[in-house]
C-alpha cells in the first residue's frame, strides 16, 4: 500500500469535506483540470495581502521590501524545484499566457534574428496536444507563412515517432510537445525528440502542465530549451504560471508583452529591455498567487514527488484494472503503466460522456467530459468526447473504488431506463 | 433520484429513437450548430412550403439531452406557421432558462415539457437549445433568401 498518510492529507485540503448533491462525500477525480488547494496555500495568499501588500520592485517601504521579498523567494522555490537558474524562471498568469509569450516572441523577431520564422520554415507538434500547444502555433504561422506539420498518435495512444527524421526536417525552427497527455495519460518519450530537434538546430518547447505537478521535471537534464506549466495544477492558485527558457535564449529573445517593470532605459522615441526575467514580466504581477505557489511547491515538497508518483500509479492501476471490468467500457490512451501519469479517459457504448458525467455527479464524483481542449485528438479517435477521471496526492484507493462503482451504476442506470 | 427529474422517459425514448434523424435533401436551409463546450453537433435541413414549416430533418452527434431534444423539437414544429413556430422556440427557451420554475405548457410544448427538469442543472441548459437554436437559425437564413 501507499506510504503516503492520505487521511492526514485530505485534512489539509478544506473543500474535500463539502458534501455533495445531497449528501455524497465529494470524491474529486478532476485534478488534471485544476487542482485543489491545502490550508497553506490560502493561508500564504491571505497573509500576503493581510500583511505584507505592495507592489513589488518599486516603493521605498518596507511593505514594499518584504513584498518583493516574498515574491522573488517564490520564484527561488520554482527555480530549486525544477532544476533551473534564478533569471530563468519567469512568472506568467498561466502555462497557455507562457506559451503565447514564446510564440508571440518569436513573431516579434526581426529578419536576419537566429529567431525569426519565415514562409518555408516548420514548426512540429503533435495530434495530442491541448489546444494551448497547439493554437499559438498555428496563429504563428499563419502570421509567418511557416508550416506546421504533426507528429500522429498510435491506436494504443502513443507518440508515433516513425518518421520523426521527415517531420523534423532541416526547415524545421520550432518543436512544441505535451510532456503528458491531458487526455490519454501518455507519458512522451523526450529524449529521441530533443536530440532530433537539436540536430536540425530547432527550439524545443515543452508543455509541461500535466507532468511537473506529479512528478520530478529537472529542466536541465531533460535537454529543452523552453518548459511552460500553470500554478493552479499543483495545489497552487490560479492567476499564475511558469516560463523557463535558457537564459541565453531568454536574453536575446523580443519581449511579449511590454511597459513597466521590463525596461532598462526609456526615451519618448524608444526604450531598451531588462533581460529575463523581467524582460518578461511587464506590469505588476500577480504577486500573492505567486506566493500562494510557493506555498503550494513546499507543500509538494513536505510530502515529496517521487511518493506522489508512486502513489497515483497505484491509483492508476486500480482504475485500469476496474474500469476494465465494466461491459462496454473501452480505455482511451494506454493500458498499461510504462510511461503513463495518473489520468485515465474511457468511453462507454451507449451512453455519452455528459451522461455519464451527470450521473457520477449525483452520486458525489467529480469527472471531466468533453473534448478536454484537445479537439483533434478526438477526431483521431474518432469521438467527440470522452469521460476523464485524473488523480492526485489527495485521491485514495476508496475513490477509485467508488469511481469504478459509480461508472456500473451509471451503465445500470441508462441501460434499464 | 435527482437524475430522474433530468432523464425523463421521453427523454430517452427520442434519445434511442430519433424522430426526422436523416438529412431531406434540398433544403431552404442548412446550418450546422456546435456546442463548443462539449462537441456536440447538429446540422439541420430545413423546408419551407409558403408560411408553413413542411419539413425540419437533421444529423448530429452528442448526450442524450441534445439528441432528443432536437427530435421532440421536429416533431412539435413540422407544420406548423413560421411565427407559430418561433413562439414555440421562444416558449421552451423560457422554461430552459427559469432554473427550475416554469415547468412548461405540455399544451403548446406537448413532450418538450420534458425537459423542465433540464433547468436545474445551468451546464445542461446548452445542450438542450442545441437543436433549438439551429431551427431558429435556419429559419432565419431561410426568410431572407
Amino acid at each position: 500500500m501507499s506510504s503516503l498518510d492520505i487521511a492526514a492529507i485530505k485534512a489539509d485540503f478544506p473543500i474535500l469535506k463539502r458534501r455533495i448533491r445531497g449528501n455524497n462525500r465529494l470524491i474529486y477525480l478532476d485534478s488534471g483540470a485544476t487542482s485543489q488547494k491545502p490550508n497553506s496555500v490560502l493561508d500564504a495568499e491571505r497573509d500576503f495581502y493581510q500583511n505584507h501588500n505592495a507592489a513589488v520592485h518599486r516603493g521605498a517601504h518596507q511593505l514594499a521590501e518584504e513584498a518583493t521579498e516574498l515574491y522573488e523567494g517564490a520564484r527561488e522555490k520554482v527555480v530549486k524545484f525544477i532544476g533551473a537558474d534564478s533569471s530563468e524562471v519567469i512568472f506568467t498568469k498561466s502555462a497557455t499566457e507562457s506559451i503565447n509569450a514564446i510564440a508571440y516572441s518569436l513573431g516579434n523577431s526581426t529578419f536576419g534574428s537566429r529567431f525569426h520564422i519565415k514562409a518555408g520554415d516548420r514548426i512540429v507538434v503533435s495530434e495530442m496536444e491541448h489546444h494551448a500547444n497547439l493554437i499559438p502555433w498555428q496563429e504563428l504561422a499563419r502570421r509567418t507563412g511557416a508550416e506546421l506539420a504533426w507528429f500522429k498518435v498510435t491506436d494504443e495512444g502513443r507518440l508515433d515517432l516513425s518518421n520523426i527524421d521527415d517531420l523534423i526536417n532541416s526547415r524545421t525552427k520550432v518543436v512544441a510537445l505535451t510532456h503528458q497527455s491531458n487526455v490519454l495519460g501518455t507519458i512522451n518519450p523526450l529524449g529521441e525528440v530533443t536530440k532530433r530537434a537539436h540536430e536540425v538546430g530547432a527550439l524545443f518547447v515543452l508543455d509541461a502542465c500535466q507532468s511537473v505537478p506529479h512528478y520530478k521535471v529537472d529542466v536541465k537534464s531533460i535537454n529543452v530549451d523552453f518548459v511552460a506549466f500553470s500554478g493552479h495544477k499543483m495545489l497552487g492558485p490560479t492567476g499564475v504560471g511558469i516560463l523557463w527558457g535558457k537564459k541565453e535564449l531568454l536574453d536575446a529573445m523580443p519581449p511579449f508583452l511590454t511597459g513597466g517593470s521590463m525596461i532598462e532605459t526609456v526615451t519618448m522615441e524608444s526604450a531598451t529591455y531588462l533581460d529575463a526575467p523581467k524582460r518578461f514580466e511587464a506590469g505588476v504581477p500577480n504577486m500573492a498567487q505567486a506566493v500562494g505557489l510557493g506555498a503550494a511547491i513546499d507543500y509538494l515538497n513536505k510530502v515529496g514527488l517521487d511518493r506522489i508518483h508512486a502513489h497515483e500509479v497505484e491509483l492508476t492501476k486500480k482504475a485500469l484494472a476496474g474500469l476494465q471490468t465494466i461491459g462496454g467500457l473501452s480505455i482511451i490512451g494506454p493500458k498499461d503503466l510504462e510511461m503513463r501519469g495518473g489520468v485515465v479517459s474511457f468511453a462507454i457504448d451507449g451512453i455519452h460522456p455528459h451522461d455519464l458525467g451527470q450521473a457520477l455527479d449525483q452520486f458525489g464524483i467529480a469527472v471531466r467530459t468533453g473534448h478536454h481542449c484537445a479537439w483533434p485528438l478526438m477526431k483521431r479517435f474518432k469521438t467527440v468526447a470522452t469521460t476523464r477521471a485524473s488523480f492526485y496526492l489527495y485521491n485514495d484507493l476508496e475513490d477509485i473504488a467508488a469511481l469504478v462503482d459509480g461508472v456500473e451504476r451509471a451503465r445500470k442506470y441508462f441501460a434499464e431506463r | 433520484m435527482e437524475l430522474d427529474s433530468l432523464y425523463q422517459e421521453v427523454i430517452l425514448d427520442h434519445y434511442k429513437r430519433p424522430l426526422n434523424k436523416a438529412l431531406a435533401p434540398n433544403p431552404d436551409a442548412q446550418v450546422h450548430h456546435v456546442n463548443t463546450s462539449c462537441g456536440d453537433e447538429v446540422t439541420l435541413n430545413l423546408h419551407l412550403e409558403g408560411d408553413r414549416i413542411s419539413r425540419v430533418t437533421w444529423e448530429g452527434v452528442g448526450c442524450s439531452i441534445s439528441q432528443a431534444s432536437t427530435s421532440v423539437m421536429t416533431d412539435l414544429l413540422i407544420g406548423k406557421s413560421k411565427e407559430d413556430a418561433l413562439a414555440l422556440v421562444e416558449e421552451f427557451q423560457t422554461m430552459l432558462q427559469s432554473k427550475g420554475k416554469d415547468t412548461g405548457n405540455e399544451e403548446h410544448l406537448q413532450d418538450g415539457v420534458a425537459f423542465a427538469g433540464v433547468s436545474k442543472f445551468p451546464a445542461r441548459v446548452k445542450c438542450a437549445l442545441l437543436g433549438w437554436m439551429a431551427f431558429k437559425d435556419a429559419l432565419q437564413q431561410a426568410v431572407k433568401k
